[in-house]
């Protein structure tokens, strides 16, 4: 009973965390799947969506916040990808990821511009910042919305892609390129769709993070979403329950590390697992094979 | 007789080389002595400086994304070792109970290497002395980059496996370890855990970075214009044809990882010395990034690229473009120039080039005299040429005869 209640703490935590990078992980292995492109602006985003809620909150009521943020990620997202991507979609692979390098690093200077360098306060969202107690661990109500709020959404996603027409032109873009583009499929749609749902989970996975702290700089994407990427690689890139598993794998190891006294070695620890997950199994838990033709 | 005239040329070239290479030197020792560190001019020795680092950095940072193909974004976390394995041994006995005041005694090291050789070859104020601090120095430098050189042979042994994005990521994760263990309170006897390490040895004159990266980087364009330099090259075309003619993959790319490392070392210890102190938060993903934009701004796959990216990026973004920040700039005044907006504009061009340039200034090819003069020489035919290119635009034909008469002319 005494290590439940000194750990329960730290895996709720690592649980609401890991929801977290769940969602943020989701947008990087599905633009993966489909791009083969590691999105590195994929975390700079996830901090832009925060940067937009702290400057809509102080001129608009908080639900009409949370719902503008959310479309102003989606066409962040969707600008980004006609901008930066789509012109290079011929282009060698290592292109495009230095341009998908290049917008991370124009958007974090433009925080940095707007912000001024400032740390700025997050918006208080009452509802989840209520303090709850579950099983004798006080803790807020975020945590016990974000896994809840995570499962509604990918089972949604997956829904989507097995069900639906959309769905099943991504999964074809995702085995073949080019012979879906033959088939008839409209690619430059499907990978639009994609950076919609990409950005629209980052933009929830961003009010449930940091509503989790007090504030956000012009870095404090680029961790997370790393992180969130290492959940992804974990998991099989290209495979959204691999994601999510992965990052709760990730989120609780995680804050179990910083239970130990470790908190300097908690990132650290993403890379190692990271490294040994391609070591030992390169295509992650849940990928599918990949095979190099000459 | 083609032979003999690309003889003599060669030698006009290399004399050339060498002539420029010695105005370049005495110019910076020149300047260093005629700028004082008050005037406003002292921005360009910190360009100059600095921008030597960066090249240095950037020509070993295109060694293996450019000459070898391997996408590797752990270039911060080498520099990082480097900086630190430098700056631990080049601090004064005496200095040592202020730098490492939150841990007992100092910290665990109690020498300094130039201050050592300092006092055996004769003093402060000796010539011997100054040799001995410098023979310090380097051999402190040489230490940083086989130590980084040593940790990036064990990173390479499983990182190497991986293909393009992977090991993109792997490296970046290697760096984010690397800075989380030099952070680390455990070791701070030793790295000061996270405070900053500062009051080490460092050079005085602007000519000494320029020299040991000049140095460096000759050593590299020579690797690359060697056998192994060939072999790199056919890994970066295509690995199983390269493999199939015989290049052992892993082997050249170990080598290829491993010497980008030990020059990044040497950099980071360069480094260390130009900031004075060195702390391990700087050396995050983003600095890589920089570099990398660096390496792309230059020409991936062209040194001579990247020295010129290099010092144009830095001129950027210390010196040319500060008036952004300011809020004039070219004779501009606006409000919106705030601090930050230099930043956003230059990350503005940066994406332009990527986009729309991706070949970077020098794309592939490397700076030469000949090339140099070709441009002179053919630069009045070419201006006598473009009214010929404007009535090209009505016939095509026309054009491609007046281009063939020049070239003839000459």
């Amino acid at each position: 009973m005494e290590l439940v209640v000194k750990w329960l703490p730290y895996i709720l935590a690592g649980i609401s965390v890991g929801g977290q990078f769940a969602l943020i992980a989701i947008g990087y292995t599905m633009v993966y799947g489909i791009l083969r492109l590691i999105n590195f602006a994929h975390g700079d985003m996830f901090m832009i969506a925060g940067l937009i809620m702290v400057y809509m909150a102080t001129a608009l009521p908080l639900w009409m916040s949370v719902i503008l943020v959310l479309i102003i990620t989606v066409v962040l997202g969707c600008t980004i990808e006609r901008v930066a991507y789509r012109p290079l979609r011929q282009a060698p692979r290592m292109s495009i990821m230095i341009s998908a390098i290049g917008v991370s690093y124009f958007l974090q200077n433009m925080a940095l511009y707007v912000t001024g360098g400032l740390t700025r306060t997050y918006p208080t969202i009452e509802w989840l910042q209520k303090n709850i107690t579950i099983m004798g661990a006080s803790t807020k109500m975020v945590t016990l919305i974000t896994p809840v709020l995570t499962i509604v959404l990918v089972i949604a996603l997956v829904l989507l892609i097995k069900r639906t027409k959309i769905g099943m032109a991504m999964r074809a873009v995702s085995r073949d390129f080019e012979t879906s583009a033959l088939m008839g499929i409209d690619i430059n749609k499907v990978i639009t769709v994609t950076f919609i749902i990409g950005s629209f989970l980052a933009a929830v996975g961003s009010i449930l993070y940091f509503s989790n702290y007090t504030g956000i700089m012009p870095t404090s994407g680029s961790m997370p979403g790393l992180k969130a990427f290492v959940a992804a690689v974990f998991g099989g890139i290209g495979s959204i329950p691999g994601a999510v598993v992965g990052a709760f794998v990730i989120g609780i190891c995680e804050n179990i590390i910083k239970g130990l006294g470790l908190t300097t070695f908690s990132d650290a620890f993403t890379f190692v697992l990271l490294i040994v997950i391609l070591m030992v199994k390169p295509t992650g838990l849940f990928g599918e094979k990949n095979i190099d033709k000459v | 007789m083609t032979e003999r005239i690309n003889g003599s040329s060669n030698k006009r070239n290399m004399v050339l080389s060498f002539i420029a290479l010695a105005a370049l030197l005495v110019l910076v020792y020149v300047l260093d002595i005629v700028i004082k560190p008050t005037s406003s001019w002292n921005n360009l020795m910190t360009c100059l400086e600095k921008g030597t680092i960066y090249a240095l950095v950037a020509v070993s940072m295109n060694l293996l994304n450019g000459f070898t193909g391997l996408f590797s974004l752990g270039q911060a976390g080498f520099m990082l070792i480097g900086a630190y394995a430098y700056a631990v041994f080049a601090i004064a006995p005496e200095d040592r109970t202020t730098v490492y005041q939150y841990y007992e005694g100092g910290g665990l090291i109690h020498f300094s290497l130039p201050h050592m050789l300092q006092d055996m070859m004769g003093g402060a104020d000796a010539f011997g002395g100054a040799i001995g601090y410098y023979l310090g120095i380097i051999l402190l430098m040489i230490f940083a980059g086989l130590l980084t050189a040593g940790i990036a042979f064990l990173i390479g042994i499983p990182v190497l496996r991986l293909k393009s994005d992977y090991l993109a990521i792997a490296t970046l994760g290697f760096a984010e370890i690397i800075r989380s263990f030099f952070q680390w309170e455990g070791l701070g006897p030793v790295t000061n855990g996270s405070n900053v390490l500062r009051k080490f040895a460092s050079y005085d004159s602007s000519i000494f970075p320029v020299l040991v990266a000049g140095v460096c980087i000759a050593f590299i364009v020579m690797l690359i214009n060697s056998s192994y330099g060939r072999a790199f090259k056919s890994i970066r075309d295509d690995e199983i044809a390269a493999e199939a003619m015989g290049v052992n993959l892993f082997k050249h790319k170990e080598l290829s990882f491993v010497i980008s490392s030990f020059f990044a070392g040497v950099g980071g210890a360069l480094l260390a010395m130009f900031q004075n102190n060195i702390n391990a938060s700087p050396f995050t993903s983003n600095m890589t990034y920089e570099i990398l934009l660096i390496v792309v701004i230059g020409g991936i796959g062209s040194v001579t690229g990247s020295i010129i990216g290099s010092y144009l990026f830095i001129a950027c973004s210390e010196w040319w473009l500060r008036g952004l920040d300011k809020g004039e700039f070219l004779g501009i005044e606006a409000d919106f120039m705030t601090p930050g907006f230099r930043k956003v504009v230059f990350a503005v061009v940066i994406m332009g080039i990527v986009l729309f340039y991706s070949r970077g200034i020098m794309g592939t090819k490397e700076f030469s005299w000949d090339g140099l003069f070709n441009f002179f020489r053919t630069l009045p035919a070419r201006i006598a040429g473009i009214p010929g290119k404007i009535k090209a635009k009505f016939s095509a034909k026309k054009h491609k005869k007046n281009t063939k008469k020049v070239k003839e002319a000459q």
